[in-house]
């Protein structure tokens, strides 16, 4: 991170009483032992405490603080509730945290136009439960939805097991209204589809909280599905379980979730849950369907007969919602399943085309051999998102490093193999690194100059998402001279 | 106009374009010049810049060149039982043009048809590209997998900026399965009240839907798609959930897809002067009565195309009072001289697109006189 600025520390007093102006009353704080529970996010290997707290509650107070900060040149860093995996809400020291969490109202429901609006400090799961009555949902469910807020689900385009169906953050969100880092209230979309103009909206979800401060949120609500039906398959390999899923989507079935799991996975997540996976197999994959009945059942047997073809040993076909849900809390329990065979955990978060699996896990295993750290796979197999888990202990001295250095290395074998370096987790303070393993310096430059346009002076998130900060005068400037053209960047294609 | 053979030729331009403080229109294959203010652009045909690059079924990717005709690209992923689920359509009919729509032209200009209101937009299909952008650069935003949030997600801007971002040379989209089997139903008789009573029952329920539209016929049209057990399920279950709203009938396919089409593409809507109007389905009713001309519906009753003679603005102010917008999509050149194409945002949004649009194009190559705003 930059190092902090000594010259807005010492004005630490002064900061704090001119946001006291606006905020009043505890929505400040600065003691020491306050600022703790914000020193890290969801990424805990990161810590550090802001230079304070600030928790306002309605978007004029947003948007003073924001206005106060860029006329006194103090960095904010924004937060919902923390659970970033990718140190998104990590803070500096010498910037001012932005708590999001008295936004917790539901504003609005429309049943009829299929819309809900909500503040940012909503968790994933209460926009569900304000709707589920009527027989709604809101479709992108990350993993830690019970705490997630959407605000944040907006700042890093969160997905979840069901996302190849339905879509990630961004493809259920109709509208924001968004604070500038001057200040100004925006509102981007809102209760059409398609507004007219630039799609500010579709840059501004998943851009880090580095772009504007999200006040309110207007998202799609779905009808929930009639039912649905789960199959657990168990393969000798995963190559045999990747075989079957390339299957059964190039038959025409987009499942409602497609998960694996490698051996080491499911023999954490079995002695945790005890749900009954099969531990002879090499990988396991749950495939869940979703709609009307008929649908489901037309769907299980094609899978469960494409599963067949492609060498499964195990097919068990969920009876009833009670072992549909069994199926899953083995899925749903890895995480912390693993986290009770080793001291500490990694959680990586690399996209690769589907078909280079085999090799990537072949690669993965090689590395756990040359790194000396063991590696379990979760996988959500439908869109190639992978999550290895890299088993570490923190109180060996110099694990740590060597986990993000094994880390490193697997998301740069997932670009090598034409993918991405997070498919949901975002790049945050922990991939920030590695973006010119995926990116060119001009692309890198084009993304900055979009900052630019939101955020001139930088304010806002610093430290995220981008390895180098670049002045945006410097960003602006054209290697144009005299009508002279040149291209000293062109790229070699 | 410029045709530059590859993308290094269209860099060379759009930079030389850059230097001299000149303006440029980027151009597919030109189905849609006809949208906007009459302008003395320089164009620059990307017709050299075609063909597929490549396309992989199993994981659901496509990458493509932007003058790839779109029926090339519709035909190619149907061979594959795929689809582009957003269901880009080409506007040359509507528009009278000689040209025929192009892949980089429908993504660059956020086309989408009935399926629209469940299956997205362009904005939702667009992974990745690679483009010239203003400055004469080439660069690379998104991926080609379906799953990314690696940098900011630059190809949601790309999609219905209509070229005034860049020149995509290479396109990433997304595909889906083709449904196996579609069947239409249909009420007849409603008024748009009544319609939209209608479809926001049936979209909001778990017949799965997959598209509606309601004609100035009164009819009212319900899609179901899927594969035949889930199909013939819904189609059983779907009169039940609007039993109240009228008796359903199955449509053949010679009544079904005419209608869609004019739902979907405006065909047949009589009137010099054409605006689409997007807006809350809710107020599509609001917004139909007292209009004299011709219309149609699509996406539930959110999106609406009113057909006029009378040479105003005046559907744009009442689609502002509704909390929608309308886009001025066929007109005479005097109107198109006087009307700006879309609906003014607020003065505080119009400013951040185009400091937006200056971080793409510093020098303003790609702002001619089509678009004034």
């Amino acid at each position: 991170m930059p190092a902090p600025d000594q010259s807005v520390l010492a004005r630490r007093d002064e900061i704090a009483a001119a946001l006291r102006a606006i905020v009043p009353g505890e929505g400040v704080i600065t003691a020491e032992h306050e600022l703790r529970p914000y020193e890290s996010d969801g990424l805990t290997a990161y810590r550090q405490p802001p230079m304070l707290v600030v928790l306002p509650e309605t978007t004029a107070q947003v948007s003073q603080v924001l206005a106060w900060c860029q006329a006194n040149g103090v960095k904010v860093v924004p937060r919902g509730s923390g659970t970033s995996l990718s140190g998104g809400a990590l803070p500096l020291a010498d910037a001012v945290l932005l708590g999001m969490g008295k936004f917790k109202r539901v504003i609005e429901v429309n049943y009829e136009d299929r819309f809900a609006v909500v503040q940012p400090g909503v968790t994933n799961l209460a926009v569900t439960q304000a709707v589920e009555a009527r027989g709604f949902y809101y479709a992108p469910d990350p993993s830690s939805q019970i705490a997630c807020s959407i605000g944040g689900n907006v700042a890093e385009n969160s997905g979840g097991v069901h996302c190849l169906k339905y879509g990630l953050t961004t493809n259920n969100v109709l509208g924001v209204e968004l604070v500038l880092m001057d200040g100004e209230v925006v509102r981007l979309g809102g209760t059409h589809l398609d507004p007219a103009g630039l799609d500010l909206l579709g840059v501004v979800v998943g851009s880090e909280g580095l772009l504007g401060v999200v006040t309110e949120v207007t998202v799609r609500i779905l009808p929930r599905p009639e039912t649905a039906r789960a199959v657990l398959l168990g393969f000798p390999d995963p190559e045999l379980a990747g075989a079957c899923v390339a299957q059964v989507i190039a038959e025409g079935i987009i499942p409602a979730g497609m998960e694996m799991m490698d051996k080491p996975a499911i023999h954490a997540a079995e002695a945790f849950v005890n749900v009954g996976y099969p531990l002879d197999v090499g990988a396991l994959l749950i495939v869940e369907v979703d709609g009307p009945a008929a649908e489901c059942d037309h769907l299980i047997e094609e899978v469960a007969r494409i599963a067949n073809e492609n060498g499964a040993v195990t097919c068990r076909v969920s009876q009833g919602e009670a072992e549909r849900l069994a199926f899953w809390a083995g899925r749903k329990a890895a995480f912390p399943a693993v986290g009770r065979i080793s001291p500490d955990y990694y959680c990586m978060d690399g996209t690769i085309p589907r078909r280079r699996l085999p090799e990537v896990l072949q690669r993965m295993e090689e590395l756990s051999q040359s790194y000396g750290l063991g590696v379990a796979n979760v996988f959500h197999a439908g869109d190639g998102n992978l999550h290895p888990l890299i088993l570490y202990d923190a109180n060996v001295p110099g694990e740590l490093h060597k986990a993000e250095e094994f880390g490193n290395d697997i998301l740069r074998l997932c670009v090598e193999v034409g993918g991405v370096l997070t498919g949901e987790h975002g790049v945050g303070v922990e991939k920030r690194d590695l973006m010119p393993d995926m990116f060119a310096e001009a692309d890198l430059r084009q993304q900055q100059r979009v900052k630019c346009a939101f955020d001139p002076d930088l304010l806002l998130n610093p430290g995220k998402v981008f390895p180098t900060l670049h002045r945006c005068a410097e960003l602006g400037r054209m290697h144009v001279h005299h009508g002279e053209v040149r291209f000293p960047e062109l790229p070699r294609f | 106009m410029h045709t530059p053979r590859d993308r290094h030729d269209l860099a060379e331009i759009i930079a030389a374009a850059a230097g001299k403080g000149e303006t440029l229109e980027l151009a597919g294959g030109g189905s849609k010049a006809a949208i906007g203010a009459p302008r003395e652009a320089s164009r620059v045909s990307l017709a050299a810049l075609a063909g597929v690059v490549d396309y992989d079924p199993a994981e659901l990717v496509l990458t493509v060149r932007p003058a790839t005709p779109l029926a090339e690209v519709q035909q190619l992923v149907a061979g594959q039982g795929q689809m582009l689920a957003f269901e880009p359509w080409d506007h040359a009919p509507l528009l009278g043009a000689d040209a025929h729509a192009t892949i980089g032209g429908v993504v660059a200009a956020g086309v989408a048809g009935s399926r629209r209101v469940t299956a997205g937009s362009a904005r939702d299909h667009l992974l990745g590209f690679t483009a010239i952008s203003g400055r004469g650069e080439s660069f690379v935003a998104g991926a080609k997998v379906v799953k990314n949030v690696t940098g900011y997600d630059l190809p949601k801007l790309m999609a219905g900026s209509w070229g005034r971002l860049g020149a995509m040379v290479e396109l990433t989209l997304k595909v889906l399965p083709r449904p196996r089997t579609e069947l239409t139903l249909a009420l007849d008789g409603l008024s748009p009240a009544a319609a939209h009573a209608a479809m926001a029952r049936a979209l909001g329920s778990n017949a799965e839907v997959s598209a509606a539209a309601h004609l100035q016929s009164g009819l009212t049209l319900f899609r179901l798609a899927g594969f035949e057990p889930s199909v013939a399920a819904r189609a059983r279950h779907l009169p039940a959930i609007l039993a109240d709203h009228g008796r359903l009938r199955p449509l053949d396919a010679e009544e079904a897809a005419p209608a869609w089409q004019r739902a979907m593409t405006a065909s047949g809507l009589a009137g010099a002067v054409l605006w689409r109007v997007h807006l809350q389905p809710a107020n599509m009713p609001h917004l139909l009565a007292g209009w004299a001309g011709e219309w149609a519906c699509d996406w539930g009753g959110g999106l609406v195309w009113l057909a006029t003679d009378v040479q105003d603005d005046a559907v744009r102010q009442r689609a502002a009072e509704l909390g929608g917008e309308a886009t001025l999509i066929r007109a005479g050149d005097d109107i198109r001289a006087r009307v700006p194409t879309f609906q003014p945002r607020t003065p505080g949004v119009m400013a951040l697109e185009s400091r937006v649009r200056r971080a793409f194009d510093p020098a303003g190559v790609f702002e001619t006189a089509r678009f004034q705003d």
